[in-house]
């Protein structure tokens, strides 16, 4: 029991620093200030790459927010023993599949969907990568753990 | 009232354009013409057709296209905000704006030259060169700020008041189509020192005219008809017939998944591609691969995702019920 929390806990961190590296890799940044210059880091820059990594860490996150999930309930932990910064970090990560999961299906081809939307999920998803980092930022500093 | 005006100006240019397609290939006009308004909400999406064999190089395209968008063009605010990094490059056409050899921020429109030998035949060709305007374009798709848009009828365009001059849209289009000017746009009242750097211009296939049923300018504008408009599946067949009847060839039917630009060429595409020059802003003929493609799979394995979770999670309770038993 022990072990596979430390797996998962390791599997998290593993995906929400890909998932955040390959975020940020979205936009222009890594090109512009050089961090696409270090050797070794040129993948940063390219868009196509990112764009996939992207993808991929968000399978990683979907499959185990949903073992994580039904490991809760099936082992009758149940929510109540979350600790108030886990709520809010789950309510966060929750947030982020949904907003990432309409923004996969407004890359498919076919869909037209307006500046306002799509500006708004952009946003949105941004808004909460940066809620979730400093939120993680806090717990890892303050060792707040996600269940009592 | 307006739209009756528009519609017979659509007509007139359609029957033009289709007709001398017409003569040559007996599909016929008067179909074409009555597909529908330009600006029909419900329609396919539209494309264009260029019969390259046509194109005499005149550029009236390239001056007509300049003429109707000159409104849209940048006036940039100078001095231009100082940047960080230094080495942040500054883009400058506003004193360049006569360029019309190649794509810029005043210039959507240019034409190439190729001289090929084909068959023993010596032929200068001229092709007109813009944005192909992508079934999945990923300017529109990969815009990190959703400044570029898709339309239902087909095209893409950057919106000059959203964008931030990032050119991420430049480095994901397999032609490199839009160009940027530094010196205007939203990022000047945010960070102009260490976000964005302009904004991106490129051919945004006339849309405010297509709203009011009326031609692209350069479709309208040339002497030879070499363009034409209409759905998607019309206009491919047109350019199958073509391509059939001059033993031709067909380019951006495929390319980078699909566009909404179809050329239609006596002479292979590759060999297009080797003679005419390219580099910036001068986009090439050759094959390309769809670059969403490998995200669209990968969104296939996103539904998979969670009934992995599920059964990793039945597997470990399954797992440790056996144990307690
Ligand atoms: S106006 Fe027509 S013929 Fe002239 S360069 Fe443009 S496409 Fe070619
Ligand atoms: S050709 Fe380039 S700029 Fe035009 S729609 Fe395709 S990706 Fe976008
Ligand atoms: S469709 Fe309009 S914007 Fe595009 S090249 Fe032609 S005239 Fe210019």
């Amino acid at each position: 029991m022990k072990a596979t929390g430390k797996t998962r806990s390791y599997g998290y961190a593993i995906v929400l620093f890909l998932i955040t590296l390959s975020g940020f890799g979205q936009m222009p940044i890594f090109g512009r200030y050089y961090i696409a210059s270090v050797p070794g880091l040129g993948w940063l820059g390219e868009f196509y790459t990112t764009h996939v990594l992207h993808y991929a860490a968000a399978i990683a996150l979907i499959a185990l927010a949903v073992y994580v999930l039904f490991d809760f309930v099936m082992n009758g932990v149940g929510l109540k023993r979350l600790t108030t910064s886990g709520y809010f970090k789950t309510g966060i990560i929750s947030g982020l599949i949904i907003s990432g999961c309409l923004m996969v299906v407004k890359n498919f081809p076919g869909i037209y969907w307006s500046h306002t939307t799509i500006i708004v999920l952009d946003l949105t998803h941004l808004s909460l990568c940066m809620a979730l980092l400093m939120l993680s930022l806090y717990t890892l500093v303050m060792k707040k753990k996600w269940i009592e | 009232m307006s739209l009756k005006i528009s519609r017979r100006t659509f007509i007139k240019g359609s029957i033009a354009a289709a007709g001398t397609v017409v003569a040559g290939t007996g599909i016929s006009g008067p179909d074409f013409a009555a597909a529908g308004p330009l600006s029909d909400e419900k329609q396919e999406p539209l494309s264009t057709l260029l019969d390259i064999r046509k194109c005499i190089g005149c550029e009236e395209c390239v001056h007509a296209c300049r003429e109707v968008n000159a409104a849209k063009y940048p006036e940039p605010r100078k001095p231009f905000p100082k940047m960080y990094p230094k080495t942040v490059p500054v883009q400058d056409w506003s004193e360049k704006r006569d360029v019309t050899d190649r794509l810029t921020p005043y210039n959507w429109i240019f034409i190439q030259h190729a001289s090929v030998t084909h068959n023993g035949e010596k032929m200068e060709l001229t092709i007109p060169r813009r944005c192909m305007h992508c079934d999945n374009p990923p300017c529109v798709k990969l815009c990190p700020w959703g400044a570029a848009k898709q339309e239902k009828n087909g095209l893409s365009r950057i919106d000059a008041d959203l964008c931030l001059g990032g050119s991420k849209c430049k480095n994901v289009c397999p032609w490199s189509i839009p160009e940027r000017q530094t010196g205007v746009g939203l990022y000047l009242d945010l960070l102009p020192a260490l976000a964005g750097n302009g904004v991106m211009y490129k051919c945004d296939r006339c849309y405010n005219r297509l709203e009011k049923d009326e031609l692209p300018a350069c479709i309208e504008a040339c002497p030879e008809n070499v363009q034409s408009i209409g759905p998607r599946s019309e206009i491919l067949e047109q350019a199958h017939s073509l391509a059939k009847e001059i033993n031709g060839y067909v380019y951006g039917e495929h390319e980078n998944g699909g566009t909404n630009t179809i050329y239609v060429s006596p002479v292979p595409f590759d060999q297009l591609n080797a003679a005419i020059e390219k580099g910036k802003g001068k986009p090439h003929l050759a094959y390309t691969k769809n670059m969403m493609a490998d995200g669209t799979n990968l969104s296939r394995a996103m539904l998979i995702a969670p009934l992995a979770g599920l059964a990793a999670a039945f597997g470990k309770f399954y797992l440790k019920s056996k144990e307690d038993k």
